[in-house]
């Protein structure tokens, strides 16, 4: 029990990342696809944010009454990473909404079978 | 729409200053606390969305045309590459800011701040104009009468 | 014009950065050709330039907004990525002039623009993660080039190109988050995002799990971009229902700079071939290359869309390459690389002539195009040649590399490998094989019959990459000869 809490946020990034890409194989629609593929890269902001935060430590703003500062690197990257995050299921969804006007269905499977005739 | 509700119309007209002012401030406080620009362009992009959901996208397009709007997204990468551009005139390297003022402190503060307008400009633009494609789907379709290919 | 020869890192990619956003401001059709032309033509120079540059004095360092690396960003070129940008920036600078004639007959003036604004950004990413020395922003660049090449797809006319694109959409986001995966495991474990500092801090760590398993994230990743078996579901129907100047740019260009961003991770970081050699790597890659060779081609055999035959062909010239990287010799690697740039050249020839043929006909159904070899005469003939080339005939391009990996097998002792690669080349005869024997030896159809032969701009840019088949077959001191300088510098890590 300990050895979970003592590492929570991997365990929590973890179980984000697999419950995400299951999600994308697991369901058809292709909404529910994109949910899960949004869950998988928010585990990833997790695990790049977790190691950045030090206990005590500022915003990396030098002064002299601080002498620990979280590392600012991750918080920058992980904002690009969530524009591009945006991004894709913008994509995503615009995609969708053009499959739904064109087939007039948004299940993986039934868009399938038109596709074969 | 709800076009009945006077309590959300009140209520939407006394925030939508406050979240514009709050995001300017954001965006011209990015420079010396948390901020910058595409947190300030996504909280104006709030204040015109929420706009929108409750008077109509129609509406929304009257204060901020969709054509001017698709124009804005190329012109903030603009602004932001054009910043970079001009470094190479003072020989310095892309978006080396330094160069711009009489010390490499307040050309990086200018640098920024131009660089910041940019990221606020595209981020604004891009966030509205995805509501707007969203949003104003179906009215496009039945302008056009049939849904296209 | 003096201070442009310092800033030509940046340049390669602000040029189509700059250029797609003023294509998106002025949503003038032909206005936006033009701009693609001049900044595709212009991209192309600078990067023959900096190639210049880094045979004449070795590697260029560009320090990004002056921040000196490993903090700032760096764009560093040497050897490797200047013979990449090399790739890409033609590919794309031969194609540009053919699409005008090819979007216009379909988009309105401002779809055209939109079009050509996403070519860019396409253009723009690849050439950004080709030249910078900054893992993150790799990710960032690749997701450019990823977001608008779904988009560029979904512009095909089928319908199937929404789903296409939507299928590679999910693919590919999947493969990114795993590369960011990889690389946030890297950073983690060293603090540092600069691929030429992580090179020179890893070596020390490189058995610790974190490293290992960031290791098999960024393959894995990296794979699903580059569409090696079995992860190259996305492929062949993005290459098919996509516009045909898309699966011409993306065949030639998008899988090529995966490989780059492959052998960058396997050798360059990870300390040259000797770490890559005792993982068990090779050999898992060596099948999988093997499968993707064998399986894709007989595939490509029973396709009766043309598009999407030659988009399996590429799931098996991957495999070609990738097998070239699992054996790790200074011969394999020289052979990868080389079949890395004569396959760009190729499969981008054989989708511009594919298109040709969908402008003239409106289908690339096998048995649509019954006798056209008689209608559309040159059309054909360039696609024997480049067929020729792709089944690796000598005098071809496709023979020399082909000749490398063989050799590359050989130097292992494996002699086996090479029956499998010419009897894999056998295949690609057959696929390419069923489309001569329906275009020149039966009669042609009532269709066929009233068709001209494709228009000349649709023409010579498809020549000018035939000839360049033809050309890189007879004179390697271009092509080989520098993936030969490339590829000692991998395998001995050079940085």
């Amino acid at each position: 029990m300990s050895l979970i809490l003592a590492s929570i946020n991997y365990w929590v990034t973890i179980i984000l990342m697999i419950g995400g890409l299951y999600i994308v194989v697991a369901h058809g629609n292709m909404v529910k696809k994109l949910v899960g593929l949004s869950i998988f890269q928010t585990s990833v902001y997790l695990l790049f944010l977790s190691p950045g935060k030090i206990l005590g430590g500022t915003a990396p703003i030098i002064s002299e009454k601080f002498e620990v500062y979280s590392n600012p690197l991750p918080h920058v990257l992980i904002l690009t990473a969530i524009v591009v995050g945006v991004a894709t299921i913008a994509l995503g969804m615009a995609l969708v909404v053009r499959i739904n006007e064109a087939y007039g269905t948004i299940e993986d499977d039934e868009v399938h079978e038109m596709e074969q005739d | 729409m709800i076009r009945d509700t006077i309590i959300l119309r009140v209520v939407i007209k006394l925030l939508l200053p406050a979240i514009l002012l709050f995001a300017l401030y954001v965006q011209f406080h990015g420079d010396y606390g948390p901020g910058g620009g595409f947190q300030a362009g996504v909280a104006a992009a709030a204040a015109i969305i929420l706009y929108g959901l409750v008077f109509g996208v129609s509406a929304a397009r009257k204060i901020v045309p969709q054509k001017f709007l698709f124009s804005l997204i190329p012109i903030g990468v603009l602004v932001f590459s054009g910043t970079g551009i001009v470094s190479w005139f003072f020989g310095a390297n892309y978006l080396d800011y330094s160069p711009f003022g009489s010390d490499s402190k307040s050309g990086q503060h200018l640098g920024i701040l131009i660089v910041e307008l940019g990221v606020f400009i595209t981020v604004f633009s891009t966030m509205l104009a995805i509501f707007y494609s969203f949003a104003g789907r179906s009215e496009i379709l039945s302008l056009d009468g049939d849904t296209d290919k | 014009m003096e201070f442009l020869q310092e800033q030509l890192p940046a340049l390669q990619v602000v040029l189509p950065l700059v250029a797609a956003s003023l294509c998106a401001l002025f949503r003038f059709g032909y206005l936006s050709w033009l701009i693609t032309l001049s900044s595709s033509i212009l991209s192309f120079l600078v990067a023959v330039f900096l190639l210049l540059r880094v045979l004449e004095q070795g590697i260029i360092s560009y320090e990004i907004g002056g921040w000196s690396p490993p903090f700032g960003i760096e764009y560093r070129v040497d050897l490797i990525n200047a013979f990449v940008l090399l790739i890409v920036s033609g590919v794309s600078a031969v194609i540009v002039p053919y699409t005008q004639k090819s979007i216009s007959a379909r988009f309105d003036s401002t779809e055209q623009s939109w079009f050509y604004c996403m070519y860019l950004l396409v253009l723009t990413g690849l050439l950004g993660v080709t030249i910078t020395g900054d893992a993150f922003n790799i990710f960032v660049f690749l997701e450019i080039s990823s977001l608008a090449s779904y988009a560029m797809i979904a512009m095909g006319r089928d319908r199937r190109g929404l789903t296409a694109a939507y299928q590679y959409l999910i693919m590919g986001t999947i493969g990114a988050t795993f590369i960011v995966i990889g690389i946030g495991l890297l950073w983690a474990m060293t603090g540092t995002l600069n691929l030429y500092d992580l090179a020179g801090r890893l070596p020390e760590i490189k058995n610790t799990r974190p490293v290992l398993a960031a290791l098999a994230f960024l393959t894995v990743g990296v794979s699903l971009k580059l569409a090696l078996f079995p992860l190259h579901l996305w492929l062949p129907n993005a290459y098919a229902y996509g516009p045909s100047v898309a699966s011409a740019f993306l065949a030639g260009t998008a899988t090529k700079v995966a490989i780059y961003l492959l052998l960058r991770f396997f050798f360059t970081i990870f300390g040259g071939a000797t770490f890559f050699t005792e993982t068990p790597l090779p050999e898992i890659l060596k099948i999988l290359a093997l499968l993707a060779m064998f399986a894709a081609s007989i595939v490509a055999i029973f396709q009766s869309n043309i598009k999407r035959m030659l988009a399996y062909s590429s799931v098996a010239q991957i495999g070609f390459i990738v097998l070239g990287i699992s054996y790790a010799t200074e011969t394999s690697l020289t052979g990868a690389m080389t079949h890395m740039f004569n396959h760009a050249i190729m499969k981008a020839g054989l989708f511009l002539l594919l298109g040709a043929i969908m402008f003239r006909l409106g289908s690339v159904k096998i048995e649509a195009l019954s006798g056209i070899g008689r209608k559309m005469p040159l059309t054909m003939a360039g696609f024997v040649i480049l067929g020729l080339s792709l089944i690796g005939a000598p005098g071809t391009a496709g023979f020399i590399s082909k000749w490398y990996l063989g050799l590359g097998a050989l130097e292992q002792g494996e002699w086996w490998i090479l029956v499998l690669i010419v009897s894999a080349s056998l295949l690609t005869m057959i696929y390419i094989g069923r489309v001569v024997e329906v275009a020149y030896f039966r009669e042609p159809t009532d269709e066929v019959v009233q068709l001209k032969e494709a228009p000349s701009e649709m023409l010579w840019p498809a020549y000018l990459l035939i000839a360049a088949a033809i050309y890189f077959g007879f004179d390697t001191s271009f092509s080989a000869d520098l993936a030969r300088q490339a590829a000692v510098l991998l395998v001995n890590a050079v940085y």
